[in-house]
């Protein structure tokens, strides 16, 4: 199989409902990315840039078409195993940062190491680290609710890094944040990039999609063009 | 996920809302509580009337007559009236052991009552008792101060009188000082011999405002020479109440000529009887109170569960994160079980402290008497709802894919 690929989709369609009211999210869509690409997903409101998303973390699963995910087809993995790719391979990045309420950043930012088996020394520790590199070091006894919306992603992308996983998967990440916190966060995607982590984002921002180094247009469920830029 | 992460998930999730999981925790232990303190008070229940019976005396037969058979006017003394009037010889008869062997002591009863006066001092008995020795172990009445009086007294007519609590502390204020004192009763002498120890009371009637002479004595000076009032009779053993009874039926039938198509004009209460009947009685009191209390700790069971099923759609978006984040099926279930089995136990252990200090006091006028097995079982019960109604709502979280989960609302 194309197993040099880290990321391989093929003829993808994704549909919601069935008959008449049916919702063609995705209608057939190829992708390949390799380790260590930066992309940028881009398309009008409704496109299925966040269905895209999810069938690449493993949240969702197509309707119909492959997946091969570090060369393993993810469609034969059994829901655990899926769990455990989700854990140790991807990192989600949300518009709307989905941090666990109630719990502390460090907490929320262990949780996935938790998952991972990790001990709790090593867990502590990787926590703290995580939340020193997004530079909330001074925060990590802040709840969601104590926490400016910037400082919510950045609990939320140190969560996403600390297990040190390959993918790092981004819904506009940056759609709630202002230009200041914007470019912190994407002063942290080019760390990132440049340490080898693979990286997609989906934005509606063209100064966040120019930071990329490949642009993939979404319209329509259909993948209407995918150039390198830089 | 190690058992110790699993529980402090457990732990965090339930004090996030620490009211609504105070609430759950209040419904179940209300309902553990309930059914250990209702069982108990059952029980206690039970036991007082058992010991009250047992205090009257156990294996007793109380032989009395129903005043003659049918055709007679009420309070006339026809000739069947003194047909089957109860006679000393009867009493003589059932203590034979060739004729009744099941029987192991017999005591003639009469009683009349009296005014006993101690100088100044006159106290009206109500009860004066004209027995034999035997009367006393057969009720299970001892002599607390001083000694009972003999055969030999009986035989001899001698003028001696036991005393029961009530009537030695009136007549005489401090009932020690009243053994060897003479008394009147009536206008005759009477000795001190004893007196009765403190009985409690099974009826309306105060036991202890008694008074024992010998039979002889009460019928030279008091009742006169008409019938017996009762016979008391005392089984040789507990398993031979009831040949017992059937002897002394036998044996009075016989001794009376009553006709065989008349009803017995006999009545005889066995106390193993009442006993037993009273046992039954309590069970079924105690039976309806621990199904009124397990009601109630059902009702605490859907408490957990509607909590659960609450807290468990408030947290889909969670559940969804936790398994964005890599938490497997089993995680999420183990934690929400764990939730759930915490309410419930931890209910149960408050209920349970809450019963074991509520049986302490009396309650209705009951002395609580704890069961332990009803302990064990109320406590076996709230964890086994908490897994069994908790797991409904957390599999339902678990089986959730992770991107329905996350776009709950
Ligand atoms: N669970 C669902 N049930 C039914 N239809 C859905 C569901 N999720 C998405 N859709 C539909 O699928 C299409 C693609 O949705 P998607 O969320 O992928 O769009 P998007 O490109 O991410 O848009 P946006 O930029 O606004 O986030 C939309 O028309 C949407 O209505
Ligand atoms: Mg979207």
């Amino acid at each position: 199989m194309a197993a040099e690929s880290l990321i391989e989709i093929r003829e993808v369609t994704k549909t919601y409902g069935q008959g008449e009211t049916a919702v063609h999210a995705l209608r057939g869509v190829s992708l390949r990315v390799e380790a260590g690409e930066y992309v940028a997903v881009m398309g009008s409101s409704g496109s299925g840039k966040s269905t895209l998303m999810n069938i690449l973390g493993c949240l969702d699963v197509p309707s119909r078409g492959e997946y091969w995910l570090d060369g393993s087809d993810v469609a034969r993995l059994s829901e655990d195993q899926q769990a455990l790719v989700r854990g140790r391979k991807i990192g989600f990045i949300f518009q709307s940062f989905n941090l666990i309420p109630r719990t502390t950043a460090l907490a929320n930012v262990e949780l996935p190491l938790t998952y991972a088996h990790l001990r709790r020394g090593e867990r502590r520790k990787r926590a703290n680290r995580a939340l020193e590199l997004v530079g909330l070091a001074d925060r990590t006894g802040h709840r969601p609710n104590e926490l400016s919306g910037g400082q919510q992603q950045r609990v939320a992308i140190a969560r996403a890094l600390a297990t040190g996983p390959r993918i790092l998967l981004a819904d506009e990440p940056t759609g709630n944040l202002d230009a200041h916190s914007t470019a912190e966060v994407l002063g942290m995607f080019d760390d990132l990039h440049a340490d080898g982590r693979t990286i997609i984002v989906i934005t509606h921002e063209h100064d966040v999609a120019a930071r990329a180094r490949r642009l993939v247009q979404v319209s329509d469920g259909r993948i209407v063009s995918d150039e390198v830029t830089r | 996920m190690s058992p110790r992460d699993l529980m402090g998930a457990a732990l965090r999730g339930l004090t996030a809302n620490k009211l609504r999981s105070l609430l759950t925790v209040l419904g179940v232990s209300i309902g553990v509580g309930a059914v250990i303190v209702l069982v108990a008070v059952g029980n206690g229940s039970g036991k007082a009337v058992q010991d009250r019976l047992e205090a009257m005396g156990t294996n007793l037969l109380t032989v009395s007559t129903t005043g003659g058979g049918g055709g007679f006017v009420r309070g006339q003394a026809g000739p069947a009236n003194q047909q089957y009037s109860l006679t000393l010889d009867d009493a003589a008869a059932l203590a034979d052991k060739n004729l009744a062997p099941d029987i192991s002591s017999v005591a003639p009863v009469m009683t009349s009552s009296g005014t006993a006066t101690n100088g100044d001092t006159s106290y009206t008995v109500n009860q004066v008792i004209g027995t034999t020795p035997a009367y006393l172990p057969a009720t299970n009445t001892p002599v607390q101060i001083g000694r009972s009086f003999t055969q030999a007294d009986v035989d001899t007519s001698q003028r001696v009188i036991l005393l029961g609590q009530t009537a030695a502390t009136e007549l005489f204020t401090r009932p020690a000082s009243a053994v060897g004192q003479t008394i009147k009763l009536g206008a005759v002498d009477f000795t001190v011999l004893g007196v009765l120890a403190s009985k409690d009371s099974t009826g309306f009637n105060d036991p202890n405002a008694t008074a024992i002479v010998p039979i002889t004595t009460l019928r030279a000076t008091q009742a006169g020479y008409g019938a017996l009032n009762q016979i008391v009779v005392q089984a040789a053993g507990q398993d031979r109440v009831d040949t017992a009874q059937a002897e002394v039926t036998q044996l009075l039938t016989a001794r009376h000529q009553v006709p065989a198509d008349e009803t017995s004009p006999f009545r005889i209460t066995n106390s193993a009887q009442i006993l037993q009947t009273s046992q039954d009685t309590a069970a079924t009191f105690t039976a309806l109170l621990a199904t009124v209390a397990a009601i109630s700790l059902v009702v605490g069971g859907i408490g957990v569960t509607n909590i659960m099923l609450v807290t468990v759609t408030e947290r889909t978006r969670e559940i969804g994160i936790r398994k964005a984040l890599g938490a497997r099926r089993r995680t999420i279930l183990g934690q929400f079980l764990i939730e759930a089995t915490l309410l419930s136990l931890i209910g149960g252990a408050v209920g349970v402290g809450a019963a074991l200090i509520v049986t302490r006091f009396q309650l209705a006028g009951v002395h609580p008497v704890l069961v332990p097995s009803s302990i064990g079982l109320a406590l076996g019960v709230s964890a086994a709802v908490g897994l069994f109604f908790g797991s409904m709502p957390a599999h339902r979280a678990a089986g959730l894919r992770p991107i329905d989960a996350l776009r709950h609302e």
